[in-house]
């Protein structure tokens, strides 16, 4: 228990320099690629899942909606291909890579929160049936989009 | 970057709480972080995690360190505390300053008792709304007003403009912009006790509207029993070297209850309340009629005009505004302002000018303007948002119920 104690205040005090520091403290997964909108992709074998990552979703704040396209809708690298709506506004959700979408995450239209409390599980958009594993490479791996969040935080 | 990514989103909150005032003001209002005007206050929000963004040529704390849905719900829960020192407070003074306001303004500012306002329009030849201010009349010869910061230019120029013609035929009438004071907003139920701690008047005395000179903290304010949240609550001028320590004192009299609050969350709760943001629900071209606001319009005015634009607006008093602002229930994603307003057969009847999701009632809400004959509590309607109709009923506002303090 005393040890746990100790630990937990370790980490803390551990976080709080750390966000002193560096002033980045969001979560990036290493096994994800990632679009500079701020979006992720997981890719296994033909099939890939997005999301938005909690980099973005810390920015959006409290998501009150999400607009998700159809399945069997083509969606393409670059495109916007929905939206999700904060208490104060509207973001277009971009496609890190093109596909068809194969599965959409019904579970949002009754817990848009989701895309806050788990953005990288139970939060996910969308699967899609990938057309072409070469766009991966146009995104950016998990220590690039972490330098890239650091820079585009200390503009602000 | 793309325009409407993810990212910009910091941004986007500011552009649509600002978009107001961007007709408003010149282009300086998109200057740099670095000519931003800051508020006594400033280090202050930065010390309690405050989100800063450019706001009307201010650097405002948009929220804090908890969210906009959570800092909203805590206004109506316990009370919240806002910096409002961009908005700009102005003493009107003279023997004619009551005559004088009056050709501005709709309301019956001669009629008001000393000590107590109310909410007024100033207008334009056409009856268009220039902005609204609370006016309070504080004797006489002594009127006291806050303007919005995103029309300060534009409304100083014209009080200006209209002030030298009225002395030259030899009207007695002078101006005091007091940006040697800061303002504040203390709103929500704990408001009141909190509040009490601080002065040794009877706060209970005061009700909503009225306006008292007194002690807080150990310096001299200006308090409005007044709000722009639907709370019970104040703004409290004061000077702003006075400003840090009254923010201080009222955070740690309410035993951090009453919690620091951004424009996100001040833009929810006046929504939520059912009142205009000058520049979405209000502009140049409505009349205080089509807004909603012919209570405002003193009766006697009604009779006498002699504001500008009196002619335009008797006239909609007469026979009816063509278009009213009315609130909105809708499905689906949040309508925001712009969203076209379809009837059931998709004739467009009107659109949106403020919109979002409502912390306290988790349901979308908005207001807007549609025609006339279609404003009634209940009508069906469609409203667009990226192309697809939801559906929608027009509603009665407030959204929340208001719980000014009145006398009983």
């Amino acid at each position: 228990m005393a040890a746990r104690f100790l630990l937990a205040s370790r980490v803390a005090s551990y976080l709080r320099i750390s966000v002193a520091q560096r002033g980045f403290s969001s979560v990036v997964l290493k096994d994800l690629k990632y679009a500079d909108s701020h979006e992720w992709v997981k890719i296994e074998g033909k099939k890939a899942t997005f999301g938005i990552t909690d980099h973005a979703q810390d920015h959006l704040g409290d998501v009150v909606y999400v607009e998700l396209p159809d399945m069997g809708h083509s969606v393409s690298q670059g495109e916007s291909f929905g939206a999700v709506e904060s208490v104060k506004a509207t973001s277009d959700i971009f496609s890190p890579i093109s596909g068809k979408v194969v599965e959409v995450n019904e579970e949002l239209t009754e817990s848009p929160g989701l895309v806050n409390s788990s953005p990288y599980d139970k939060g996910w958009l969308i699967k899609v049936e990938v057309s072409d594993a070469g766009e991966a490479q146009k995104l950016m791996d998990s220590e690039k989009y972490s330098k890239f969040c650091e820079e585009e935080d200390a503009k602000h | 970057m793309r325009g409407g990514s993810l990212w910009q989103l910091g941004q986007s909150i500011t552009r649509r709480l600002a978009q107001s005032d961007k007709k408003a003001v010149s282009r300086r209002y998109f200057a740099s972080d670095a000519d931003l005007k800051k508020t006594a206050l400033y280090d202050f929000h930065v010390a309690h995690g405050g989100k800063m963004v450019p706001f009307a040529g201010w650097s405002m704390p948009i929220q804090y360190k908890d969210s906009i849905m959570d800092s909203t719900v805590n206004c109506r829960v316990n009370g919240s505390l806002f910096d409002v020192a961009h908005m700009c407070g102005l003493s009107l003074k003279g023997k004619d300053c009551v005559p004088f306001l009056e050709t501005l303004v709709v309301a019956d500012v001669a009629g008001l008792a000393p000590g107590t306002g109310s909410l007024t329009v100033f207008t334009n030849e056409k009856g268009g709304a220039i902005d609204d201010s609370v006016i309070t009349k504080v004797t006489d010869e002594h009127i006291y007003l806050v303007v919005n910061a995103g029309c300060r230019d534009k409304d100083l120029a014209h009080i200006e403009e209209h002030m030298k013609a009225f002395k030259s035929k030899g009207g007695d009438v002078s101006w005091h912009i007091h940006d040697e004071r800061s303002l504040l907003a203390l709103q929500g139920p704990l408001a009141a006790p909190v509040l009490q701690h601080l002065t040794k008047e009877d706060l209970s005395k005061l009700y909503f509207g009225q306006f008292q000179i007194l002690d807080i903290n150990g310096s001299t304010c200006f308090l409005t029993r007044t709000g722009y949240t639907g709370e019970d609550g104040f703004e409290i001028s004061v000077p702003s070297e006075h400003a840090v320590d009254l923010a201080k004192a009222i955070l740690e009299k309410s035993e951090g209850k009453v919690r620091l609050t951004g424009l996100g969350a001040r833009d929810s709760l006046r929504l939520e309340a059912g009142l205009c943001l000058y520049g979405n629900d209000m502009e140049q071209h409505i009349s205080p009629v089509e807004a909603g606001l012919t209570w405002a319009i003193g009766k006697r005015r009604r009779a006498e005009g002699g504001f500008l634009g009196a002619d335009v607006i008797l006239k909609q008093l007469q026979d009816g505004p063509t278009i009213r602002r009315v609130g909105f229930f809708s499905s689906g994603p949040p309508a925001r302002s712009h969203s076209e307003v379809h009837d059931e057969s998709g004739n467009k009847i009107g659109e949106i000018t403020s919109g979002g999701f409502s912390p306290n009632l988790k349901k979308n809400i908005a207001m807007g303007y549609v025609k006339s004959g279609q404003h009634k509590n209940g009508t069906k309607v469609k409203i667009l948002v990226r192309g697809k109709p939801y559906e929608g009923n027009i509603t009665k506002m407030p959204f929340v119920a208001t719980k000014y303090y009145k006398p009983s």
